[in-house]
């Protein structure tokens, strides 16, 4: 097996154990160089506001969370760990009820101490987001 | 009129609370409780297995403190609008009473520092409004766990309030 494929495999597996997308039911569909991309399902637990069945924001910044921390490892020199040091979300529209939320992670600079990322939530389709998340995460070699 | 009995006051104000709560699943879900002194709110997250991020250290899930600081800053607005109805008597107290709420506020964006990592234990957060304008709200969350003094993670986010809602009528 090609060694990119099977580090990523063994990052999606490392990332879904976690307790907290475990109970949320986050999986890893697709990883590369960089990037991540992770859905969870429906769940009527989740929700937010019950007149619209809308997903609670909570469980968006989850996903955005994960999947832009999953980024920062998801790389060829992966840090040993990494944590978030701040994260911004900016809410577009409701996540659709009864549908999947997928976000799409990306860590797009690296420094020797710090990783920049930016992440995309969405039910239909990502031109029409849910939420769009700026972090700032560590990089912490041991 | 006599004043009404603190306990009757306490109670109503604790009622309307707790079905403000109960209408949000997730809230039940994450395992967060509010405690109430006056108007004064603080939001607490129950230590539970389901919220580690990192079973190494272990810590809490950024995600989860996200959700955590998020549901105390809209429950803070919440909460003082459905505060002003029932305190102010007359038909918008009535609705408090029959459980109708005006509608939740929506986060316009939300920002999150974690300032150390999430012990696993119970956490505590308290929500400023900064500023409540007609249509806006900003929003500010400090967290801590054992310590009020040492926080482990602070928030500010910027909130649309329902036209119903605002503070100063529309």
């Amino acid at each position: 097996m090609d060694e990119t494929v099977r580090k990523a495999r063994i990052a999606a597996r490392f990332i879904e154990a976690l307790p907290h997308a475990r109970h949320l039911g986050m999986q890893v569909l697709e990883t590369g160089e960089g990037w991540v991309l992770m859905a969870l399902d429906y769940d009527p637990r989740f929700v937010g506001d019950p007149e619209t069945g809308v997903l609670h924001g909570g469980v968006v910044t989850a996903l955005l969370d994960t999947c832009s921390g999953a980024s920062v490892i998801a790389h060829s020199s992966a840090p040993d760990a990494t944590a978030t040091i701040d994260l911004r979300i900016d809410y577009m529209r409701p996540a659709q009820p009864h549908r999947r939320l997928y976000a799409r992670g990306e860590c797009y600079r690296r420094t020797r101490a710090v990783a920049f990322t930016r992440a995309l939530a969405w039910t239909g389709s990502p031109e029409e987001p849910v939420a769009a998340a700026a972090g700032a995460f560590t990089l912490e070699v041991r | 009129m006599p004043p009404e009995p603190v306990q009757v006051v306490k109670q109503r104000r604790d009622a309307a609370l707790a079905r403000l709560a109960a209408g949000v699943p997730y809230i039940r879900e994450l395992g967060i409780v509010f405690e109430r002194r006056g108007d004064e709110l603080t939001t607490i997250l129950t230590y539970a297995e389901k919220l580690i991020g990192n079973p190494a250290l272990p810590a809490l899930h950024g995600g989860a403190i996200g959700a955590f600081l998020e549901t105390a800053a809209v429950m803070e607005l919440a909460w003082g609008q459905v505060w002003e109805r029932m305190e102010g008597g007359g038909a918008a107290a009535a609705e408090i009473e029959a459980g109708r709420f005006p509608p939740l506020p929506r986060t316009i964006d939300f920002t999150i520092d974690f300032l150390r990592s999430g012990l696993p234990r119970d956490a505590y957060a308290r929500a400023r409004v900064n500023r409540s304008g007609r249509r806006y709200a900003s929003v500010h969350v400090e967290a801590w766990q054992d310590n009020r003094a040492r926080l482990f993670a602070q928030a500010t986010g910027h909130f649309l309030m329902s036209p119903d809602m605002s503070p100063d009528g529309e």
